[in-house]
């Protein structure tokens, strides 16, 4: 049975007509000892189906940890989105709720390639100098 | 940010998945940002508090 509803796929397949590149979600997951790892395999083979834009590539975490630590991944289920570059934008835990619209909006926005930010925010980060690693806890409901 | 800048990497993680790193960041309510893995901002802000709040920490960092 699909997670995503008739009518939530319809809207997912709107929102992601609005994507101009292609984008790949690299995920990582596992069989054993992992809860989430199926049902976001689930959901995220849902979400590549709406859009001809999106390819979903699977990856086991166990087998593959050379990959995953490639890609800064050392936990699962985890979700890299990745487009034309590499932006270092991550999901780990289950997309559920508030997080998968937080997933389309990433992947809209790594698609287009515009933050959308205001220039004064484009400002001060022309001017970063050093790294910033933004960890955001956040919850599905 | 990230898309903004290649400076900037960013993680969302599911809180209730991942409890030591809920501990490991004093994680007690969500919407929480840690910037570098000292710098906490908490809840939803307006985006250029946030953005600024963010940068300030690397200058923070390199005085």
């Amino acid at each position: 049975m699909a997670i995503l509803s008739q009518s939530d796929a319809t809207k997912v397949r709107e929102m992601l007509g609005g994507m101009s590149q292609p984008v790949r979600l690299v995920f990582f997951t596992q069989s054993l000892n992992c809860d989430t790892c199926e049902p976001t395999g689930q959901i995220l083979n849902e979400l590549a189906a709406l859009s001809d834009l999106i390819t979903l590539e699977e990856h086991n975490f166990l087998l593959e940890r050379d990959d995953a630590a490639g890609y800064g991944i050392g936990r699962v289920p985890a979700i890299a989105v990745l487009g034309a570059e590499d932006h270092g934008i991550r999901f780990f835990g289950i997309p559920s709720g508030y997080e998968f619209m937080s997933l389309i909006d990433a992947i809209l926005l790594v698609s287009n390639g515009d933050s959308g930010l205001a220039p004064e925010s484009r400002a001060l980060l022309a001017g970063l100098e050093s790294p910033i690693a933004l960890q955001v806890f956040v919850t599905p409901t | 940010m990230a898309v903004e800048s290649g400076k900037v990497t960013s993680l969302i993680v599911e809180a209730s998945e991942y409890p030591d790193l809920v501990h490991r960041y004093h994680v007690s309510g969500v919407p929480k940002t840690i910037v570098n893995e000292r710098i906490e901002i908490l809840g939803a802000r307006p985006e250029e508090d946030f953005v600024r709040t963010a940068v300030g920490a690397t200058s923070t960092l390199a005085t």
